[in-house]
C-alpha cells in the first residue's frame, strides 16, 4: 500500500503541476478564452453544464458499447472461422484487411445517410473502427494452441468441437482480452466520429456545437468526460479479464 | 503387444519436396516392456511415437497394437512429451483429470484415483495448486499423472526429461521406473541421452538420420530394479559404448 502511494506520487504530482503552470499561463499572458481556456474556466463551465452532460454522456456510453459489443460479437466467431476453414481463411482473410484499409470517416457519412440519424450508425462506425484488433488477436490466439495439446486431444478421440471448448478458446482468452482492450478504447473513437459527422446529441455534438460558438471550455470539458469514460471502460474490460483469467496475474507479493 | 511391419513416414514440405522421416522400419514390442529410443535429433524417433499412435498415418507398411490395426487414435494409448503443456487454468487435480474428460469418461469417478496417482507420484496435497506454482518437474509429474489416470496399457513419452536439469532428471529417471513396477505397461520411450536409454529400458531401439532407421536393438542385461549406482557397472558401460559407437559411426567425430 505504501510502495502503491509511492509510486502515484510522481505521476500525480506531474499532472497537479502541470495544471497550476496551466492556470497560471492564461492568467499571467491575457490568453483568451477561446484559444486556451484555463482549467478553472473548464471546470466551471462543466460543473454548469452537469445536468446536461449526463444525458449527452449516456448518448456516447451507449453507442461506444454497442460498437464495442458489435466488434466482439462478429470479430470473434470470424476469427473461429478463420482459424478453422482455410477455404474461409483465404475468402474473409483479404476482406477484413480491405476493410480496415478503408478510412473510418470517410464511410462514416455513407453509413449516416444509408442508417438515418440516431445511435444506429454511430455504433456501426464504433464497430468498423473496432472489430480489426478483435478478429486479429482472437485469430493470433486461437492459432496459438500448442500442438502437443492438440494431438493429445486427439488421440483422446476428443471431438473438435469439445476441443475448441475446453483447451483452444480458454488458451486463447488472454488474446481475446488483448483484442477487446484495444477494442473498447477505439469504440469510444468511432462513436465520436459519428457525431462529429451527423448528430444532436452525444459528446463528439457537445465539442462539435461549442467549438463553433468559440465556447473552446465546454469543448474542453466534453474532451476530459470522453477520456474518464474511455479509462473507465478500459479499466472495466481489464476487471474482467482479470476475473475470468485469474491464473494470468500470479501473486507477487511473494 | 506392438508390431510395426516395414513401416515408413515420407512428409512434404510447404513446397512439395519429400522428406523421409522414417525408412522401412520394423519392430516388436512385448507387453509391459520397457522400450526405449535413442538417437541424434532427425531419426525419426518423434514421428515413431505419432505413427502408433495413430496420429499420422504411414506412408507404407503397416502397425498393429493388440494385432489391431492402427489407422486412427485409439484410446488406450497416454501421451508426455517434452514440455508438460499443462492447461494454466485448471488446478492440478484437474489437468489431471483432463484425460479422462477428453475420453469422454465421467470425470467425477475418478477424483480418487486421480488422487492415489498424486500421491504415488508425491504430489499429495498439491491437488489445488495451479501449474505456475509448480516447479518444472512437478509440472511433469502432473503431466505423467495426467497420461496414467485413465490406465492405459501403452504409453508413449516423447523426451517427457528432457527440459529439465540434470539432477531432476536422474530423480524423474528413477520415479518413472518406481511407478513402472507398481503399475506395469508398455512404454515407447524417446530419449537423446544414452545413459537414460540404458538404465530404464529392457531394450534400446538405436537410431539414425537422414533418413530416419534402426540400427540395432540392444537388450540391456542389468537386473531390476535398478538404481544411478549402475552408471558404474562395467555392463553399463559397454552398453554406452556400443550406442554410442552406433550413433556416432560414419561420424567425424573432432578432438
Amino acid at each position: 500500500m505504501r510502495r502503491l502511494l509511492g509510486e502515484a506520487l510522481v505521476p500525480v504530482a506531474t499532472l497537479v503541476g502541470a495544471l497550476v503552470l496551466w492556470e497560471a499561463a492564461t492568467r499571467a499572458l491575457r490568453i483568451p478564452r477561446f484559444i486556451m481556456p484555463a482549467p478553472s474556466a473548464i471546470l466551471g463551465e462543466g460543473w454548469e453544464w452537469r445536468y446536461r452532460f449526463i444525458q449527452h454522456t449516456w448518448v456516447t456510453l451507449y453507442e461506444t458499447l454497442g460498437g464495442f459489443a458489435l466488434s466482439m460479437a462478429v470479430g470473434v466467431p470470424l476469427a473461429v472461422l478463420i482459424v478453422y476453414s482455410p477455404v474461409l481463411r483465404g475468402a474473409i482473410y483479404p476482406l477484413i484487411v480491405l476493410a480496415q484499409s478503408v478510412p473510418k470517416i470517410a464511410i462514416a457519412p455513407v453509413l449516416l445517410l444509408v442508417l438515418g440519424y440516431g445511435e444506429l450508425p454511430k455504433m456501426v462506425v464504433a464497430f468498423l473502427v473496432a472489430f480489426f484488433p478483435v478478429v486479429i488477436d482472437t485469430a493470433t490466439g486461437l492459432a496459438a494452441t500448442p500442438p502437443e495439446l492438440l494431438d493429445l486431444s486427439r488421440s483422446y478421440r476428443a471431438s473438435a468441437f469439445k476441443t475448441f471448448l475446453k483447451v483452444r478458446l480458454p488458451m486463447a482468452l488472454p488474446f481475446i482480452f488483448a483484442g477487446a482492450k484495444v477494442a473498447i478504447t477505439l469504440s469510444v473513437i468511432g462513436a465520436v466520429v459519428g457525431e462529429f459527422v451527423g448528430s444532436d446529441k452525444g459528446l463528439g455534438y457537445v465539442i462539435l456545437s461549442s467549438t463553433s460558438y468559440w465556447k473552446t471550455e465546454l469543448a474542453f470539458s466534453a474532451m476530459i468526460l470522453l477520456s474518464l469514460m474511455a479509462i473507465v471502460l478500459f479499466a472495466a474490460v481489464s476487471l474482467i479479464e482479470r476475473l475470468t483469467c485469474p491464473w494470468l496475474v500470479p501473486e507477487r507479493e511473494a | 503387444m506392438i508390431r510395426l511391419d516395414g513401416v515408413a513416414k515420407t512428409y512434404r514440405t510447404r513446397r512439395g519436396d519429400p522428406v523421409e522421416a522414417l525408412a522401412e522400419t520394423s519392430l516388436t514390442v512385448g507387453e509391459n516392456e520397457f522400450v526405449t529410443l535413442v538417437g541424434p535429433s532427425g531419426c525419426g524417433k518423434s514421428t515413431l511415437l505419432k505413427l502408433v499412435a495413430g496420429l499420422v498415418p504411414p506412408t507404407r507398411g503397416t502397425i498393429r497394437v493388440r494385432d489391431q490395426i492402427v489407422s486412427e487414435p485409439f484410446p488406450d494409448v497416454g501421451f508426455v512429451f517434452q514440455q508438460p503443456v499443462l492447461l494454466p487454468w485448471r488446478s492440478v487435480l484437474d489437468n489431471v483429470l483432463f484425460s479422462v474428460e477428453m475420453l469422454g469418461l465421467d470425470s467425477r469417478q475418478y477424483r480418487k484415483p486421480a488422487g492415489d496417482l498424486l500421491e504415488l507420484t508425491g504430489l499429495a496435497g498439491f491437488e489445488t495448486k495451479y501449474p505456475h506454482e509448480l516447479s518444472g518437474g512437478m509440472q511433469q509429474r502432473v503431466a505423467i499423472c495426467r497420461a496414467l489416470l485413465p490406465d492405459p496399457g501403452l504409453l508413449l513419452m516423447d523426451e517427457p526429461f528432457g527440459a529439465l536439469d540434470a539432477m531432476t532428471r536422474e530423480e524423474m529417471s528413477l520415479e518413472l521406473l518406481r511407478i513402472w513396477e507398481e503399475r506395469r505397461k508398455t512404454i515407447l520411450f524417446v530419449t537423446h541421452s544414452i545413459p537414460e536409454a540404458i538404465l530404464l529400458a529392457d531394450r534400446v531401439v538405436v537410431m539414425s538420420a537422414r533418413p530416419g532407421c534402426i540400427a540395432r536393438v540392444i537388450t540391456v542385461d542389468l537386473p531390476r530394479p535398478r538404481t544411478m549406482d549402475l552408471e558404474f557397472d562395467a555392463r553399463f558401460k559397454a552398453h554406452s559404448d556400443e550406442v554410442r559407437s552406433l550413433i556416432f559411426s560414419g561420424r567425424k567425430v573432432r578432438a
